[in-house]
């Protein structure tokens, strides 16, 4: 694999970009592999390159229905922080985060971190109370955070109205200087790649049909492409994880909903950070290539389809033009939806199953994007020594009978 | 009034009517019925853009809603728009447009440096550098790209207009009103159908503008007419112009925008909404979208006079206009003749057409001949020059199999204009959004619909037929099937209306046509998406780096992301992919197409739900008496309620320090009409609230109230509040403010999905009632007053009991309890008696002093005792044991929700956060509510947590400071002393029992 640097750009200018290689490997499967991934997104593929480069383990494939990153990778609002009230969420989001910051030299490909900061805003008295509890509970875990005024949140973030005569005046906010945005596509190539050289199988158009099992233990999978014998294998598959543990007969405590997100057309940069509100429901930054990248509510009914109702785009607008009046007349360019998995806690399940060999990190619902590099640090710990780390071992499945819930539903600024 | 490039006569503009314009400052002379882009055009203009990367001099490409490349900036302050298609404004008097992306000017563009870096500039060159050192990122690197990035501005002011939404239905909407689309709707409307005829154009008619063919034995100006005025005559038509079908949702819903006021100087017409939001329920959808031409991907082929034919057509026919004083075309399929044709008879000289296939022989190229016109056959451009205006074209003979060009010979034609046409893609974007599948028609090399998922028809050109007289069969066709399918049918049907068309010759798809040199080498770009500045090179390093996948492809190259949404470049992009793979283009597919078809502004979609209607807000029966008593509001979900009444001078601290004096000493009243109400009725009410409760109700006599928590499944607390038997089968539930809708959901969800056999009935009636909750020692004084005929002797009316009275003159409901420890009692009259129930209060209670007091005193006289408040004291993972509540969890009841969690291992581990009371050392000291609580003064991060302050007040009846809190096994560690380490200091506190005011509850039962 060729390095990416400037030096290589110049040097491949010259031979007019023709030598350049594949990013990634396009190998036909083999018969059978140590670990086998279902599901080539973010997660999945940043898995598969943590087993190889921390695990040593590296016969291993990532088996994608689709395209690589067509899910909820490639569907999301690209935010990035670790600003979580939980101490068993915070040091997860916050390795994540952790990841993220040296992300594009680790993997040698431009995934675009940037840091402008999350501003998360508060509305009420009771989102003062909780912002401040978060500040004070984030400083203590050693995360940074502070809290804002309203003419320091102006000051921030100059475009928003703190005009007080609104319908929910901006009361504050906390921001998280570290918190900001990645470029969501470049996270799943960049880890492809770099998996990729080190020996993982990403092989696309390869959907699994069935959970091979011997005796309680998994030993394969079956696909549209053949049977792929498998020591162990990671299901990594997003709105359609509860599908593919059905195959082992293993029922998810999750609900699969359409989330929907839009982005405005390109305009000059206006918006300089992330701003969320939770009170009115907002959340938007905007990207490097200019558009205003904006997050809509989940669709209440359950549904595996990509698509959403109408009227969840036309309530977003609303409060988004309450704090940016100034949007107004912008224009909505393109709106699409992907499917979540949710848990009944709003946090993520990265675990073991009850099935012998068969690993689960699902039910990142409306929030999984952030958590990439530091899902699949996890979960390719969990599958190389059999056990959790000490960082998900909280978010493992029997919590649900246990009743060790980490309750993050004021997490999101999406209502689950 | 005279324009360089006006023609003599023709055109549907108003050559009576002169419209003054300016462009980057310049004023211009137009018509009235002319676009910016045909006013501009009329007067020789053709530079007026930037691209997005490599600053290239852009032109205007099309003539309507495909246009990629002539992006503008309208007006300015409020009403400034970025990113408009200046192929779409329609010109108005006094319209003043910018070009952008272009420092310090679009003739003169800094930016055009980028270009002379292309080579490292190509697609995805961002993810392979910028990465070292890291700290120059975020300093350097990524606002250098955010600089560059993005077109034009967003304004600086707030929006100046105002939009509205329409919600309709109907029987058949047809969408698009050329010729296929006029002919669906009338056959449809004919029927008596409810039909919609929408169309984003200013006129109807279409294609027909451009053509100008003859129907029916009339010129296509006059068969518009005649239509129009027969779709009039039809009882249940509507006819929707300047309308875009946006969007193309499930169960035939789709958005349609219609611009109302664009087309008129702004601030022209206030009384009108500038747009609406359209949202239709169609039984039937007739899509007759027409098509988009393909451009013609060669090199240098972006040159500011280099257009698509059948644009240079509509500006010639429709518009009067010449973009070119001598044109070469350049043409892979026959429409091209008819450009030309018209074009040579508008006075433009046609050096020649060249076409790309071997042999030409239909009867169009046979009519071109005839009029003189050159045909080179077999040929390619391989060249264009002219800087900010094509000035001519390098043309050379093709190798057979297209692959190539012959021999080293090259013919320079002079020519300021090129009119391209590389084919049509029908406009099947609705149809794609409606999740119908494609097809790929080799033969018109094109994608069009296979297989409908919705109820819809397509027709003419969206269909695949491009030829009149199939647009005019297929529209009344199509009509006539959809009002059937809706249950409609004409006396009288439409006849198909007569028209011809030559026959048209095969086109040859030669998806980028070759140079001298391999795509990707030499100085030549082959632009494929002219917005994103994607070439042909592009597609193919992308190819070649394995982003194989058409959304990759998309994705890497940012192909198609552009505000047109790849309507010119998708198809040639895949096609271009295809080859590379050596892959028939159906196994490339297409990318999803996404709404809208074309950007819909935010404000339509925001319509009346901004400013103070952006959420309704709630207020009381008293909320006017509480305005003209200085209260200070505080938003309570959607409610308004009173935080407090400050009296001249006072700060909010004394303010509630006043509150709370009276209410422990006096007499306060409150307005707590905004508690939720939920009338519960039927045979099995007792039982919904056993199930719902932890504690058990089948006991609670009539007239009597009792306190009540609810849990979700988990165990978690989830609301509280009082409730009381009206009657055996009826009872009257009270819950949090805020969370009054949740909890009547909750229940029904139970009610329709767990448990349908329980005869019970829900009622939300928070609405019905003002609610007046009168506190304090001297409560009883005031009720007495007010309610003289009603015995309010302890013995006789205890606390937590219920009595009906006439309050005031009304009748009202009293319950006698209390959420601040005094005696109180809580008077409820029908909601149109609240402010009188209010004002008499006032009245009856001001020889006791009576205090008006807010939601502030409340709460500090709750905490005082130990009251919770559900959202506060609860965050969703907190038990009633939690809360110290034990005693409302019942051991004997079957079952209720949340019973089963109480057996976890996590419900019964003995560190769950426990509420506490917490004291500070310092009696003046008030913690911030949110202070985390550790076991240890300092330390280094991370400080294990305890728990956390969850309401904490100076409390006025203590003479100090109280706090509540929830902290891990906090119920064994009373006496003890904690820590809250907050930013600048850290606070010691001791653990006390959780109730700091009459702990035995002396005066509530006075």
């Amino acid at each position: 694999m060729s390095n990416y640097s400037i030096v290589s750009l110049i040097r491949n200018a010259f031979s007019h970009h023709e030598h350049w290689g594949r990013a990634w490997r396009d190998p036909a499967p083999k018969p059978a592999y140590d670990v086998v991934i279902i599901g080539g997104g973010g997660h999945g593929l940043a898995t598969a390159y943590y087993l190889a480069k921390e695990h040593g383990i590296t016969n291993v494939a990532v088996l994608e229905k689709g395209w690589l990153g067509g899910g909820n990778t490639g569907r999301n609002t690209t935010i990035l922080r670790s600003n979580y009230l939980w101490d068993e969420s915070a040091a997860l989001y916050e390795k994540s985060l952790q990841l993220y910051e040296g992300l594009s030299q680790d993997l040698n490909y431009n995934t675009m971190v940037s840091q402008r900061g999350v501003l998360n805003l508060a509305h009420n008295l009771h989102d003062v109370r909780e912002s401040v509890r978060r500040v004070n509970a984030l400083r203590l875990n050693g995360i940074d955070s502070e809290w804002l005024t309203r003419e320091q949140v102006k000051e921030f973030c100059p475009a928003i109205n703190i005009a007080p005569d609104v319908r929910y005046p901006i009361m504050g906010g906390t921001l998280q200087r570290r918190g900001g945005t990645a470029r969501h596509d470049a996270v799943a190539w960049g880890f492809a790649r770099a998996a990729s050289a080190r020996g993982v199988d990403i092989i696309q158009n390869c959907e699994v049909t069935g959970l091979r099992r011997v005796g309680g233990k998994v030993v394969g999978v079956e696909t549209s492409r053949g049977y792929i014998q498998a020591g162990k294998v990671g299901v990594v598959a997003a709105g359609h994880s509860s599908v593919v543990a059905g195959m082992a007969d293993l029922r998810l405590p999750l609900e699969s909903h359409p989330l929907q997100a839009l982005v405005s057309e390109p305009i000059k940069p206006v918006l300089d950070c992330v701003v969320m509100s939770n009170a009115v429901h907002v959340y938007v930054s905007q990207s490097d290539k200019g558009e205003l990248v904006i997050g809509a509510g989940i669709d209440s009914y359950n549904s595996y389809a990509q698509r959403g109702s109408f009227h969840v785009i036309e309530h977003q607008i609303g409060p988004l033009l309450e704090l940016f009046p100034i949007f107004s007349r912008l224009r909505l360019l393109r709106h699409w939806a992907g499917i979540v998995d949710t848990c009944p806690d709003a946090s993520p399940i990265i675990s073991k199953t009850p099935v012998e060999n068969l690993f689960i990190n699902c039910g990142w619902g409306t929030g999984g994007f952030k958590a990439t590099p530091g899902s699949g640090w996890v979960f390719a710990h969990t599958i190389a020594r059999n056990e959790p780390h000490v960082l998900n071992a909280p978010f493992s499945l029997d919590r649900f009978t246990s009743g060790y819930l980490i309750d993050e539903h004021g997490a999101a600024a999406v209502a689950h | 009034m005279s324009n360089s490039h006006r023609t003599a006569s023709g055109g549907r503009i108003d050559r009576t009517r002169s419209v003054t314009f300016t462009f980057n400052g310049k004023s211009y002379q137009g018509c009235a019925g002319d676009t910016l882009a045909s006013a501009l055009l009329a007067n020789g203009v053709h530079l007026v853009a930037r691209s997005f990367k490599y600053h290239r001099p852009r032109g205007i490409l099309s003539a309507g809603s495909e246009e990629p490349s002539a992006l503008i900036q309208l007006e300015r302050g409020g009403h400034t728009e970025p990113n408009l298609r200046a192929t779409q404004i329609e010109l108005y008097e006094g319209l003043s447009a910018a070009s952008q992306n272009a420092w310090p000017n679009v003739n003169f563009d800094v930016g055009a440096v980028n270009g002379l870096l292309s080579k490292i500039f190509v697609a995805g060159f961002y993810y392979k550098t910028f990465m070292h050192p890291q700290s120059l990122w975020m300093k350097l690197y990524e606002p250098l790209i955010r600089h560059a990035a993005g077109l034009g501005k967003a304004p600086k002011e707030p929006d100046p207009d105002r939009y509205d939404k329409m919600h309709v239905h109907c029987d058949v909407l047809v969408v698009g009103a050329g010729p296929a689309g006029l002919t669906a709707a009338l056959a449809a409307a004919r029927t008596g159908a409810r039909v919609i005829l929408a169309d984003e154009q200013n006129e109807l008619g279409g294609s027909l503008l451009t053509s100008g063919e003859t129907v029916d034995g009339l010129p296509a100006a006059s068969w518009i007419a005649k239509i129009e005025a027969e779709l009039a005559a039809c009882p249940e038509i509507r006819v929707l112009r300047r309308t875009t079908a946006a969007g193309y949702y499930d169960h035939n819903h789709l958005t349609l925008t219609e611009r109302r006021t664009d087309h008129l100087p702004r601030g022209a017409a206030p009384h009108l909404s500038r747009q609406r939001l359209w949202n239709v329920r169609a039984k039937r959808v007739v899509l007759a979208t027409g098509g988009h031409e393909r451009p013609l991907v060669f090199a240098d082929n972006d040159r500011p006079g280099i257009m698509l034919a059948g644009a240079v057509r509509t500006y010639v026919n429709r518009y009067g206009v010449t973009p070119g004083k001598r044109a070469v075309l350049l043409t892979n399929n026959d429409s091209a003749y008819a450009a030309a044709l018209d074009m040579q008879a508008a006075g433009i000289a046609i050096a020649a057409i060249v076409d790309v296939r071997t042999a030409v022989n239909g009867p169009l190229a046979a009519k071109a001949r005839a009029a003189g016109i050159t045909v080179l056959e077999n040929r390619a451009v391989v060249a264009t020059e002219g800087g900010k205006r094509l000035t001519s074209v390098d043309v050379m003979p093709l190798a057979a199999d297209g692959g190539g060009v012959v021999g080293m010979a090259r013919t320079s034609i002079a020519c300021d204009l090129l009119a391209m046409s590389g084919g049509w893609n029908p406009a099947v974007h609705l149809y794609s959004q409606s999740t119908g599948k494609l097809r790929y028609d080799e033969a018109a090399a094109c994608f069009v619909p296979h297989k409908a998922t919705q109820a819809l028809h397509c027709a003419g050109t969206c269909n695949g037929r491009f030829a009149l007289p199939d647009c005019l069969a297929e529209g009344v066709a199509a009509g006539t099937e959809a009002a059937r399918e809706a249950g409609f049918t004409a006396d009288a049907p439409l006849p198909v209306p007569r028209a011809e068309a030559d026959a048209e010759e095969p086109l040859r798809p030669l998806w980028v046509v070759p140079s001298t040199q391999l795509v990707g080498r030499g100085s030549g770009k082959h632009f494929v998406d002219f917005q994103n500045d994607v070439t042909a090179a592009d597609v193919l390093l992308a190819s070649r780096e394995g982003y194989q996948s058409v959304e990759h492809l998309k994705r890497y190259t940012t192909m198609g992301m552009g505000t047109d949404q790849g309507k010119t470049s998708n198809v040639n992009a895949l096609a271009i992919l295809a080859q590379s793979l050596s892959a028939p283009i159906p196994q490339v597919g297409t990318t999803t197409f996404r709404p809208p078809y074309t950007p819909v502004v935010f404000g339509a979609l925001a319509g009346r739900d901004v400013g103070e209607l952006a959420d309704p807000a709630r207020v009381t029966p008293m909320h006017r008496w509480h305005v003209e008593n200085g209260a200070v509001f505080e938003d309570v979900g959607q409610w308004k309620r009173p935080w407090y009444f400050p009296r001249a001078g006072e700060s909010m601290h004394d303010a509630v320090n006043r509150e709370c004096r009276a209410v422990r000493n006096g007499v306060g009243v409150l307005d707590a009409s905004t508690l939720g109400k939920i009338d519960i009725q039927g045979p099995d009410a007792a039982i919904l609230l056993n199930r719902m409760y932890t504690n058990a109700w089948s006991k609670l006599d009539v007239g009597r109230c009792r306190y009540g928590v609810m849990c979700k499944e988990e165990g978690m607390v989830i609301d509280d509040g009082v409730t009381t038997r009206l009657g055996p089968n009826h009872f009257l539930m009270t819950t949090t403010t805020s969370n009054a809708a949740k909890v009547l959901d909750w229940l029904e969800e139970y009610l329709q999905t767990e448990w349908p056999d329980l005869r019970v009935h829900l009622t939300s009636v928070t609405e019905h009632w003002s609610t007046a909750s009168i506190a304090g020692p001297k409560a009883r004084d005031v009720v007495a007053a007010l309610a003289p005929d009603l015995d309010l002797s302890a013995d006789a009316f205890p606390f937590m009991a219920m009595k009906e009275a006439v309050v005031a003159g009304v009748p009202a409901r009293i319950f006698r309890i209390s959420f601040t420890g005094e005696l109180s009692y809580e008077i409820n009259v029908p909601a149109y008696h609240g402010l009188r129930l209010w004002t008499e209060i006032m009245k009856a209670g001001a020889p006791h002093g009576v205090t008006p007091y807010g939601t502030e005193t409340m709460h500090v006289l709750r905490a005082e005792k130990g009251y919770i408040i559900v959202g506060q004291e609860t965050d969703g993972t907190v038990t009633p044991q939690d809360l110290g509540m034990d005693w409302i969890v019942s051991k004997q009841k079957a079952d209720f929700v949340g019973k089963r969690s109480f057996t976890r291992q996590d419900t019964s581990r003995a560190d769950r956060k426990q509420l506490v009371g917490l004291l500070t050392q310092d009696p003046t000291m008030v913690l911030p509510e949110g202070a985390q609580i550790t076991a240890q003064a300092g330390g280094t991060v991370p400080i294990p947590m305890l728990g956390y302050v969850t309401s904490s007040y100076w409390s006025e009846t203590m003479g100090r400071s109280i706090a509540l809190a929830l902290i891990a096994g906090g119920s064994r560690m009373i006496g003890q002393t904690v820590h809250a380490p907050l930013a600048d200091k850290n606070v010691a506190c001791a653990v006390v029992k959780p109730v700091f005011y009459d702990p035995e509850g002396v005066r509530l039962h006075g």
